[in-house]
């Protein structure tokens, strides 16, 4: 059987440009939120977001660095991410330079939630105000979620399996687990799999804001906005940026030597089946695509260490922590659990990458991130190590990554540690 | 250099992201200037733009080199 692991990471975060600068502000438990800066928010009831920082913030993203001029003004900010954080990983993977065969056997499988809003909006404007002659010839490519996945292909060469998945904010987490799947069906032998998103814009949050999903009552303090399990938790944060993974069939990695990070054990998957945008009330389809990420990983949910939760701050925390308990049983005593939306915000379609980067760098460290603001915990949290306030070394031999998104699309990853 | 080239100039070197030097007045935006077919279609609406011109389908087919469009915009615009 072919093995799928992990030799390449790239991250764009609110916390940092790269990998290690957005981890060890999250050990740091600092948060990314602050006032929107993107575009003047003053008549928006959300008036926050944790946004990407600009090139001269002391951790702000430089676009110059792997994405051309030209590219940069065609495309939306979630595909300028997208191509960063691949470049990074395959940086990171020494695969910057791969043999036209390998090339063949190389894909992508970057997805996004929503992909190019802010362009959308203000190309809508473009139209209504100057008519349809003014409308830019790169409106739609420039918005469309699988142009990651087509601008990297072409950047780097990759002539594999070119996929794009659209499930909300389980993108990041779907968009690994059917990446690990084409590896393991032979159809590729390295993949880029995440997923990024940028819809920090005015009907973005507008959106989020009437759809009663977002935090609108900490605009005076943004910092401690975003407080998943806390009993004050009113709502998420909406981040951006990007997470992108090269994944590996084992046997071509040890060949060429490479660092290996870990392996993708386990991909569980399930439908709600149940509302739009509220999670089934007992927390049904996180139970099921928890246990069948298990179940493909051949492991208890006692060999699990840490939980990367979908907790977004919101109401439904309390739902995934119940059908955590349940499956885990007395297991629950011994896994930390913890949501670095709280640091972070939630970065929607890129969520799932990005935490999934944060459980691999926990097992790489053996410390768990912290659940910042977790002041009062909830009713229902008891017993639950959920990692208040301050990273905690620990033993971390494998992991479970959750995602949930809206339509009732459920997502699961495990991944361990490898010798 | 006349301002209508300067402003056309500085249009291309936005657009494209080249250096200024490389827009000389013989330089083809396809060959020298790495710009394709779509690029052409977003520079001409930046033209018309700039200086109040309409330039239909088939004048901005003709129009391949930077001085193609100076020439075009200094016979036509108002």
């Amino acid at each position: 059987m072919r093995r799928v692991v992990v030799t390449g990471l790239g991250l764009v975060t609110p916390l940092g440009a790269d990998v290690e600068t957005t981890w060890a502000n999250i050990l740091a438990s600092k948060s990314g939120a602050g006032p929107i800066t993107k575009f003047d928010a003053s008549d928006q009831k959300c008036q926050i977001a944790c946004e990407v920082k600009p090139a001269d913030h002391e951790y702000g993203f430089d676009a110059g660095k792997r994405v051309d001029h030209k590219i940069q003004r065609q495309v939306d900010p979630f595909i300028v991410f997208g191509i960063d954080a691949a470049g990074q990983a395959l940086e990171d993977a020494g695969l910057t330079d791969m043999s036209e065969e390998d090339k063949l056997m190389a894909g992508c499988s970057i997805g996004s939630g929503i992909g190019g809003l802010p362009g959308i909006e203000s190309e809508s404007l473009v139209l209504a105000e100057k008519g349809p002659g003014r409308v830019s010839p790169h409106f739609v490519h420039g918005r469309l979620i699988n142009l990651i996945s087509g601008q990297v292909s072409i950047k780097y060469g990759l002539k594999g399996p070119n996929h794009a998945v659209v499930t909300a904010c389980s993108t990041g987490a779907h968009s690994i687990g059917d990446a690990a799947r084409m590896i393991k069906d032979g159809d590729a032998d390295i993949m880029l799999a995440g997923g990024a998103e940028s819809t920090v814009c005015p009907i973005g949050i507008a959106g989020f804001a009437q759809a009663r999903a977002l935090n609108c009552s900490y605009n005076d303090r943004p910092e401690q906005a975003s407080r998943p399990y806390d009993k004050d938790r009113d709502g998420f944060v909406m981040g951006e940026g990007a997470g992108v993974l090269v994944l590996e069939e084992y046997e071509h990695a040890k060949a060429r030597g490479a660092k290996i990070y870990c392996e993708v054990i386990g991909y569980g998957l399930s439908g709600d089946a149940f509302h739009v945008t509220a999670p089934h009330p007992d927390g049904d389809g996180a139970y099921r695509s928890m246990q069948m990420a298990l179940k493909k990983a051949g492991m208890t949910p006692a060999d699990i260490d840490y939980i990367n939760a979908h907790g977004t701050s919101t109401m439904a925390d309390t739902i995934e922590l119940g059908a955590v308990r349940r499956l885990f049983g007395d297991a629950i005593g011994s896994v930390s659990m913890s949501s670095t939306k709280s640091a972070i915000g939630h970065l929607l379609g890129g969520a799932g990458a990005v935490e999934s980067i944060f459980c691999i760098l926990a097992m790489r460290d053996q410390i768990v991130p912290p659940t910042l603001n977790l002041d009062t915990p909830d009713e229902g949290t008891e017993g639950v190590d959920l990692v208040p306030h301050v990273a905690r070394k620990r033993e971390v031999r494998a992991v479970l990554n959750n995602s949930f998104g809206f339509g009732g699309t459920n997502a699961s990853l495990v991944m361990r540690k490898i010798d | 250099m006349s301002d209508t080239a300067d402003r056309v100039k500085k249009i291309v070197v936005e657009h494209l992201g080249v250096e200024a030097d490389k827009v000389t007045e013989e330089a083809s935006f396809i060959d020298d200037l790495g710009a394709d077919s779509l690029d052409i279609v977003e520079l001409v609406m930046a033209f018309e733009e700039e200086f109040g011109v309409e330039i239909p389908d088939d004048a901005a087919e003709k129009i391949s080199t930077v001085s193609d469009a100076i020439k075009y915009i200094e016979e036509n615009k108002g």
